[in-house]
Parts: C-alpha cells; sequence; structure tokens
C-alpha cells in the first residue's frame, strides 16, 4: 500500500487569518482511510474552523487540503460535499420546519439527478424516484435509530435526537470523509457513551473515515486510534489516545494535571 | 351583477397567478421581493405589443410575455443573487429595479409612454384565465414536491446548511426567481387582454406589495394559503366598495389581523387538504370539552 492511494484527508501547512487574527496556523495532518481521529483542544482552538476550512465555508490562508489526493482547497462547499465531504454542526443546523424524513431526504437529493422539466410535469419516473428516495431515507433514520419519528417536525425534537438526525442527514450524503462537530455536546455521560456507540457503528457500517471534534475526553479517548490536539490556532501534539493523556503539553493546556485515564467502552 | 362579480374572479384568477409565482419565490425559497409588478409589466407590455401591432396569435403572445418576464427575471437575478445579497438588501434591489422598469415603460416610443396602450384585444376570459390558473398551481405544486423544490426549502430554511447538504445556493434562488418572475408575466399578459387597455401607472410598487402580503398573509411554504389570501385581497375591496375609501382601511385591517393573530399567515407550512378540514373538526371538539 502506498501512502499516496490511502490517505483520504491529507492538511498540508494550512493557514487562516481573519484580518489579523490567525485562526488556524500550519496544520498538518493526515487520515488515512478507515482511520477515526479525534480534534481536541480548548474553545477557541481553531477545531471548527478546520473544519470551515475543509468544508470550504472558509477560504485558506495558506496550504492545501487534498482529498483522496486530489485538491480540494478552492472549491465551493457545495462541490466539496458532491466530492464526498460530510459535515455535522456545533450548533445544530436542520430544517427545523421539515419533517425528519425531509431533512434526509435533501440529502440524499446530492445524488439525485433527474431534470428539471421533469421535476415540473412530475414525470412517472419522477414519482418512482420520489418513492425510492423516501424509502432510502427511512433507512438511514433507521441507522441512527429515528426511524419511528421519521413524521415528526425536526424541531420538536429533543436535542440529543436532533443530533442524530443530524448524523443521518451527513451519512445520506454518502461521504467518504465525515466530519462531526462536537455531536455530544450537552449530553449526559450515559447520552454521550450511546452517541459514541453510534459513532462508532456508522464508522464500521458505512466505511468511513472520521474526524470528530469532542469535549468529552472519555467519548475520545475510547473511540479514536488517533488524536489531534490544538491549542491557539496551531497544533500542540499528535499521537495515539495514550501518548496524548501523558503528553505533559496536552495536560498543561488542555486536560488538567489531574486527568485520568478513562476507560474503554 | 353576474358579470360584476365574474369580473372580480377574473381579476382575483390573474393575481392569483402571479401569487402562486411569487409564493415559489418567497414562500418556499425565502427570498423577498418588492418589485414582481416589474415581470407582471413586461409580461403585459410583451403580450399586448405582439397582439396590438404584430397582430399575433393570443395564446403565443401570453407564452412570449411569459418567457419575457422569466427571460428579465433571470438577468435581473444573475448578478444580484450570484452577489449573495442578504435577504433584505436583494428585497431593497429589486424595488429599485422594479421602479426603474416603470420609468423605461414611460419613456420607451414602443410602449407609447405615460398615454399607455389602448383597445388591446380583449380575448382574456374565464375559461382561459381558469386554465391558466390551474396549470400554474399545477406546475408550482410539482416543483416544490421534486428535488428542485426541496433545494429551495433547504435554502429558506437554514442556506449554510443547505449548502453542506450540495446545494447550488445561487442555482436554486436563481430558478424559483426566474420561475416566479414566468407567473408574473404570464400574468401580465392575461391582465393586459382582460381589461384592453394598459399604462405605466398601473404596475406601481403598490402592486408588488400587494402580492407580497398575499403570500405572507397566506403563510410562508404555502400554495393554496397565498391563493385564497389573494382571493380575499381582491375580493374584500370590491365587496366593500360601498364603504368607499374605508373599504382600504379595512384591507389594511385585514392584513394587520392576520400578523397578529396568525403570524405564519393563514396556511403556514401547510396546504389545503380534507384532513386539514377534518382536523379543524377535530380541534373544535377538543376545544369543547375543555
Amino acid at each position: 500500500m502506498s501512502a499516496g492511494e490511502t490517505n483520504v484527508l491529507e492538511l498540508q501547512g494550512v493557514g487562516k487569518r481573519f484580518g489579523g487574527i490567525t485562526a488556524c496556523k500550519d496544520i498538518s495532518f493526515t487520515l488515512a482511510k478507515g482511520q477515526l481521529m479525534g480534534l481536541i483542544g480548548p474553545n477557541g482552538a481553531g477545531k471548527t474552523t478546520a473544519f470551515n476550512l475543509i468544508t470550504g465555508v472558509y477560504g485558506l490562508s495558506e496550504g492545501r487540503i487534498l482529498l483522496e489526493g486530489a485538491q480540494l482547497s478552492g472549491q465551493r462547499p457545495d462541490r466539496i460535499v458532491r466530492r464526498g465531504v460530510a459535515r455535522t454542526f456545533q450548533n445544530i443546523r436542520l430544517f427545523r420546519n421539515l419533517s425528519v424524513l425531509e431533512n434526509v431526504v435533501i440529502a440524499l437529493d446530492c445524488h439525485e439527478v433527474y431534470p428539471l422539466h421533469a421535476s415540473f410535469l412530475r414525470l412517472p419516473f419522477v414519482r418512482r424516484r420520489e418513492k425510492g428516495l423516501r424509502e432510502e431515507a427511512f433507512a438511514y433514520l433507521e441507522a441512527v435509530g429515528l426511524a419511528d419519528k421519521s413524521g415528526a417536525r425536526a424541531d420538536a425534537m429533543p436535542y440529543g435526537l436532533q443530533r442524530k438526525l443530524e448524523i443521518a442527514r451527513a451519512l445520506a450524503l454518502k461521504p467518504k470523509l465525515l466530519l462531526l462537530d462536537e455531536p455530544a455536546a450537552g449530553m449526559n455521560p450515559e447520552e454521550s457513551y450511546d452517541l459514541a456507540r453510534l459513532v462508532r457503528r456508522i464508522h464500521d457500517e458505512f466505511h468511513l473515515t472520521t474526524l470528530l471534534i469532542e469535549h468529552h475526553m472519555d467519548v475520545v479517548m475510547a473511540l479514536c486510534e488517533k488524536i489531534f490536539v490544538m491549542n491557539f490556532g496551531e497544533k500542540l501534539a499528535e499521537g495515539t489516545a495514550e501518548a496524548i493523556q501523558q503528553d505533559p503539553s496536552v495536560l498543561k493546556a488542555y486536560l488538567g494535571e489531574g486527568f485520568k485515564r478513562a476507560q474503554h467502552i | 351583477m353576474l358579470e360584476y362579480i365574474f369580473g372580480v374572479i377574473s381579476l382575483g384568477l390573474i393575481y392569483v397567478i402571479a401569487t402562486t409565482g411569487l409564493a415559489v419565490f418567497t414562500g418556499f425559497t425565502g427570498l423577498f421581493s418588492l418589485g414582481h409588478a416589474a415581470f407582471f409589466a413586461i409580461g403585459a407590455y410583451t403580450a399586448a405589443i405582439l397582439t396590438y401591432f404584430y397582430g399575433w396569435n393570443f395564446y403565443l403572445a401570453l407564452a412570449a410575455g411569459a418567457a419575457a418576464g422569466g427571460l428579465v427575471g433571470f438577468l435581473i437575478g444573475y448578478p444580484t443573487l450570484k452577489a449573495k445579497l442578504r435577504t433584505d438588501y436583494f428585497a431593497i434591489a429589486t424595488l429599485g429595479f422594479g421602479e426603474a422598469i416603470r420609468v423605461l415603460l414611460e419613456n420607451l416610443p414602443i410602449t407609447q409612454g405615460a398615454r399607455g396602450l389602448p383597445g388591446i384585444r380583449g380575448e382574456t376570459n374565464l375559461p382561459v384565465l381558469l386554465v391558466s390558473a390551474a396549470l400554474v398551481i399545477w406546475l408550482a405544486r410539482n416543483l416544490i414536491r421534486s428535488r428542485h423544490g426541496r433545494a429551495a426549502v433547504a435554502i429558506r430554511e437554514d442556506f449554510v446548511a443547505a449548502e453542506m447538504m450540495g446545494v447550488d445556493i445561487f442555482i436554486g434562488r436563481l430558478r424559483s426567481l426566474t420561475f416566479s418572475a414566468a407567473c408574473a408575466g404570464l400574468a401580465g399578459g392575461l391582465f393586459a387582454h382582460y381589461f384592453c387597455f394598459i399604462q405605466p401607472s398601473m404596475f406601481t410598487s403598490y402592486m408588488s406589495t400587494q402580492m407580497t402580503a398575499a403570500v405572507v398573509a397566506g403563510g410562508m411554504g404555502s400554495i393554496s394559503g397565498p391563493v385564497v389570501a389573494t382571493l380575499i385581497f381582491i375580493g374584500i375591496p370590491e365587496a366593500l366598495r360601498v364603504a368607499n375609501i374605508w373599504r382600504l382601511v379595512a384591507y389594511g385591517l385585514l392584513l394587520v389581523l392576520i400578523m397578529v393573530f396568525r403570524p405564519q399567515g393563514l396556511m403556514g407550512y401547510r396546504e389545503f387538504s380534507l384532513d386539514l378540514v377534518k382536523g379543524w373538526f377535530g380541534l373544535a371538539r377538543k376545544g369543547g370539552k375543555a
């Protein structure tokens, strides 16, 4: 196996400045196919900025981002999505007035191709495709355990379920690379364990490569084989969960001196 | 009297056609326009000039009016939507555009300026209006139930998330604007051949505002709501003609009352259906028990 073929995501010296503020500086890492990597660090460390750079929401100030060896930087967000990058949002961004099922169908539309005139005339094959899309969307809801909520309005669901719907919607984009931005935020320990198991299961089931931002350290340590730590927009450390937990600079800047080793799920 | 009632219904249907298009743009795509009277005027003048000066077939002229409206919508949308103007700035841009078109119509030789075009062939009748309105509503409904319509709704709901679902925001918005402008153009052509006379002062920002008001009062994300609201807004001032200028007060009051008591509009995010009517009765019964 040559390294070039198996790297799903590669950041090379990526930097981002907003005026005089440096949000990200010289960030480089690679994500091999099938890897589940954690991105951690204190608030304001530039983790979400990194996600916004990968997904094209912000343009890069420096460096390059490659998806499966091909240049990703400089493209529009919707094009990047079509090339196989899906994300969830730290502050939930569902289509609030729509049903749970419709939220997922919109994601499936990403790979749907029937033309505009067929939409206007609602030709028979459009009808069939629409039925197929609904069935497929339902399957994604089943994968995250939301099948019984398919008819509910998205914003009528509890917070935890909304996060699961965001994950279902991201999966429906059929991504190669999944970016999860604090999926366990605001959850109690039991719920976050539950979510960690879900992330592990979909990561394996859908053959994904996953990058996870999370503040629940037990979730990160249990899930991620590799962890990248950021602080003040720069790399602080990179390594296995074990190595990170013993790294003095990480303990000092983020985890705290008294951090105890997490148990595996 | 019957003729008068048919007249009110006809005017109502002309506005229904324009408002249905605007419902797709405002109610489903989430952008506001204060200049749709301009597309209406472009359709009216295009169709009227073609039948009046060039002796075109009425139906071909209608289609040309709709196409002209759509084309101008596309041309004005391309730079403004490409620039990703915020929705309120976009509304201001359409306001300016609407006034610019009206001034243009007042000064072009072919439109005969402020004198207008008198003696246009009166070929719009109730059957033509009914078929046109049904066709436009059918097309609009099909559109919003397709992947293209869902893209528009996604843009309305949260355009950042829509972009992350692979939706091209610019194309989605431009598509809705072009469709709504074509609907307004069709309505304009029908209007011109109904009243047999058009002049630029008919197509003021008051007309644009009335259309947008009908969409908002009818309910965002609904087609049947704005259709009903349009018929009410056209019907009430006519029914209150005896009250003279007070009818405009009543019209304003109605709008305020709808916004106070039903801020989501008559049919926000829903459509009229048998189930809904049953639901109302169900709700009434529950209310009675409590």
